[in-house]
Parts: C-alpha cells; structure tokens; sequence
C-alpha cells in the first residue's frame, strides 16, 4: 500500500471517527433542559446532585449556565423547561406573567465582599455592606462589577441604592463578564468585588484576594426553581420538569444540597427544615 | 493535568463532539461554498460586485453575531423554533457553517477568478462551457482550495461565541474544547484551561499536516 493510498484514507477515516455518535444512547433517555446560572454549575453543585435524580427518576438534566438575566430571557421564550436562579422580583414576575407555574425556595447561600489583601478602603472593620461600599466609593479603589445583568449584578446595585450613592468614574470598572471572568480580572488588578459564596468557595486563582466583609442580612442570596408553564409553551416537559421541581425541594434533594461541600465548607443551605 | 495524560473518557468525548461540529460544519460549507465561488467568479451578472463585497465583508462575521441570529432561529419563539433545535449538536453545525461559507466562497471566488483569466482561452478552444468548465477549475485549483477549506476549518475550531450561545456548553451534550477551555478560565482554573488549548491547537496541527502531506504527494505525482 502507497503512502498516497494511506493518506488519501486517513482524512475519510478521521471524518467517519468524528461522525461516530456519542451519546446515541443519552439522546434516546428522556430529558430536560435546566437553565441556571454559572454560580450554580461553577460550584460543581449539579454534578453532585444530577446523578441522584438520574437515577431515582430516569430523566437527564442538562444544565444551560448563564447569567439569571439570560436565564430570564431564556424562560420568557420557553427555550428550557425549568429554571434555577436567584433574584426573586424576577422570579416573582417570570411567574405573575403566566411564564412560568410557580416558584419554590430551594436554597440560599450569601454574597461577600472580596478585595485585596491590604484591603485599601478598609471594609473589613466596616458595619454594614452600604458603610462597606460607601468606603470604597469615597477611597475610589477599584471595583469590578460583573455588569451583566446577572442575578449577582442586580443584588449589587440593589446594594448601591442603599447607600444612596451612584457608583461612576475611573474606579468602578463594568466587566460585562461571569462571576468566575469577574473574580479573574479583580485578582488582576486588585480589585473589590461582589461574588457569591459558591463561586468564591470554587475558585482557584485567588491570588492576592481575600473575602473582607460578610454577614450583613442584606447579602441573603435565595435560589428559586420555576418549571415553565405548558399552558403557554406547549413543547415544554411539564410533566418531567415538575418531578425535578419535586425533587430538588424533597427530603432527598435538600439533604444533597445541604451535603455539598468543597473543603469543609458548605456552599449551599437547604431552603426547607427536614 | 493527570486527566489528560491518562486519557479521560470525557475529555475523549469533548474532543470527539469538537471535530465532529467543526468537520461537518466545514464539509457542508464547502459543498456549497465551492461550487458557488467558482460560479461568481465565472459569471457577469448585475449586482456581482455587490456580492462579492458582501461574501468578502461576512469572512469578518463575529461569532457571537451569527451565534445570535442562529439562537433567534431556532429559539422556540423563533421562525424555526418547531424543530426543537437549540442546545442541540445540529444547532452548533448550523452556526458554525454559517461563519465558515463567506471564507470559503469568497477565498475561491479568487482562487477560481485567476485560473480562469489563465486558462479560459485554452478552455474555449477545447469548446468547453462555462458551467462544464468548474469541475475542472476547481481540480486544478485543488491545492489552492485545501488551504481555503483549511482556513474555513481554523475558523470553525477556534471560535467559541457561536457555539456557546447556540449550544449551551451542556455537559455530555454541547460542550466542546473552546466552550470547556472558556469554562474552566471562568473557573479559575488556568492551568488546566492552558493545558486544554493546547490540545486543541495539536488536533488542529495534525489535520493540517495530513492535508499538507496530501497535497505534497498528488502534486508529486502529478509530475
């Protein structure tokens, strides 16, 4: 055999080795389509909990991570069959205007404060997360804002309003970018940051950074699940999306919610006492 | 690091679904693509000009922009939205030859364009039409051609805006090295997004060096 024969065989054959169906035997299962946010899937929280659905109920999850303000969009097109998010005037409002059936607590961890080391602005010894900010403001250290529409970026200029301030200038940087991208270019340039707990646990290229303030009641961040409405997306799995729905606010589903953990510390609370 | 040195199933997976999207985003690019290239570079017709400006102008497509008319589409609320299509494979092959028809057309628009001023006195005289006259272009121009195809493929492997938009970068289902390396940058976790890139960058080199050896040898042969 030529090596021209060979060669002119091998370039069908890589054709033919891509053509190969890989998840043939997933796209048969039954499915649905999850939209969540990256804070959710960064923290490798599906990966823990999905198999356990899996198995118990026969239906795959995949999950689409995006911002919650995409997340939203993404419900009021019908293009998933549930959702898992977190800002709840939205939810609240996905649900009054017949997008979605209901909205569940099903969990909720918290926003911190994330700065440089030598903390600049000083937040650390702050009261409040508006005292926190308005030290920022006034210090005019750098602030990267994911700026996304996100549901993190919504609670942050939520938490401007409360300190009556209109955050502008060289200092407060619009990253227009995911939390894990934010916590990135904060590191980069010693910046503050508003991250939630999930991300901040899972991430790794921390650098110089460090959480510097939290605890305040107004740093409450509570994830809702929304199953689509059938009545006004026919196409969606109303049937399947809701034993999800179930499932994830169920005995079961809580208690793995409660058990994920990276390093010792818990990332997620349960929303429900079991 | 050590998922890579020992061969993890899913990373096999990752790299399967990559080539699979980009190979036949690009096969189906260029059968149209090729064909319709050498007719406008044959043909005079009104508007040719406009055309052709317009193939060279979309080479420049941004991803994420044809990553967001595809997600339109095929959204459920969209013209296409019956099919169920988005966070599917076949949304990403959509998009994706989407970015890669301009390159190819309008690179062998050109391509074609000079061997036909070259030749066409010769074509003529064997009394050869026009039409008749692009199979064999396109044969005398196949060395020129794979480059084209090349560079439709660079396109289609090292874009992420489309993809990720269309496909949803869903574990298992849509997620392919640029989407995964996007990913694991959001992580944080650098190294192994490098080491990703990497990878991507070898299967990338090594299909352009079979297609380099190929056209080595046929025009050896030819000799």
């Amino acid at each position: 055999m030529s090596l021209t024969r060979l060669l002119t065989g091998a370039l069908p054959l890589l054709f033919a080795a891509a053509m190969v169906p890989t998840a043939q035997v997933a796209a048969d299962a039954p499915f649905i389509t999850l939209a969540s946010t990256t804070s959710t899937e960064q923290s490798g929280l599906f990966r823990h909990l999905i198999p356990h659905f899996t198995e118990r109920t026969g239906i795959e999850v995949r999950v689409v991570a995006v911002g919650t303000g995409q997340a939203f969009t993404i419900g009021r097109r019908g293009d998933a069959d549930v959702l898992l998010v977190h800002h709840r005037e939205g939810e609240e409002a996905l649900v009054a205007n017949g997008f979605g059936t209901e909205r569940r607590d099903v969990m909720h961890n918290d926003f911190i404060l994330i700065g440089p080391r030598s903390d600049p602005a000083d937040v650390s010894t702050a009261a409040t997360i508006a005292e926190a900010l308005t030290r920022i403001f006034e210090a005019q250290a750098p602030f990267a804002s994911r700026g996304d529409d996100s549901g993190t970026h919504r609670k942050e200029l939520e938490l401007w309003k409360e300190t009556g301030l209109s955050p502008g200038g060289r200092w407060y940087r619009e990253l227009g970018s995911g939390m894990g991208s934010t916590l990135n270019t904060a590191a980069a340039m010693g910046a503050y940051v508003l991250a939630d707990r999930g991300t901040w646990l899972s991430f790794r290229n921390r650098q110089d950074l460090e959480a510097l303030f939290e605890g305040d009641p107004l740093l409450f961040n509570p994830y809702g699940s929304i199953p689509l409405n059938p009545d006004r997306f026919p196409w969606v799995k109303a049937d399947l999306a809701w034993q999800w729905h179930e499932w994830i606010t169920s005995t079961e589903g809580q208690e793995l919610i409660g058990n994920h953990a990276i390093e010792g510390s818990t990332l997620f609370f349960p929303s429900m006492e079991w | 690091m050590s998922l890579i040195a020992t061969g993890d199933p899913t990373l096999f997976s990752i790299v399967q679904l990559s080539l699979q999207v980009s190979l036949t985003a690009v096969l189906l690019a260029s059968l149209f693509a090729l064909p319709l290239g050498a007719l406008i570079a044959l043909f005079r017709f009104p508007g040719r000009g406009v055309v052709i400006t317009l193939l060279n102008a979309l080479m420049g497509l941004p991803p994420v922009v044809a990553g967001l008319i595809v997600y339109l589409s095929l959204s459920r609320a969209g013209p296409l939205g019956q099919f169920g299509l988005l966070f599917t494979p076949t949304a990403m092959v959509i998009a994706q030859t989407l970015l890669v028809l301009p390159i190819v057309a309008a690179l062998t628009r050109q391509a074609i364009e000079n061997l036909w001023e070259e030749y066409q006195e010769q074509l003529r005289s064997l009394g050869s039409g026009r039409i008749r006259a692009i199979p064999t272009l396109l044969w005398d121009a196949r060395i020129t051609l794979t480059t084209v195809v090349l560079a439709g493929f660079g396109r289609a492997s090292a874009e992420v805006g489309a993809v990720l938009i269309v496909g949803g970068n869903i574990e298992g289902v849509t997620r392919v090295m640029t989407t995964a390396i996007a990913l694991e940058t959001s992580k944080g976790d650098l190294p192994l997004a490098l080491a990703l890139g990497l990878i991507l960058l070898a299967l990338v080199a090594v299909i352009n060096g079979t297609a380099y050896l190929l056209g080595e040898i046929t025009s050896r042969n030819m000799q």
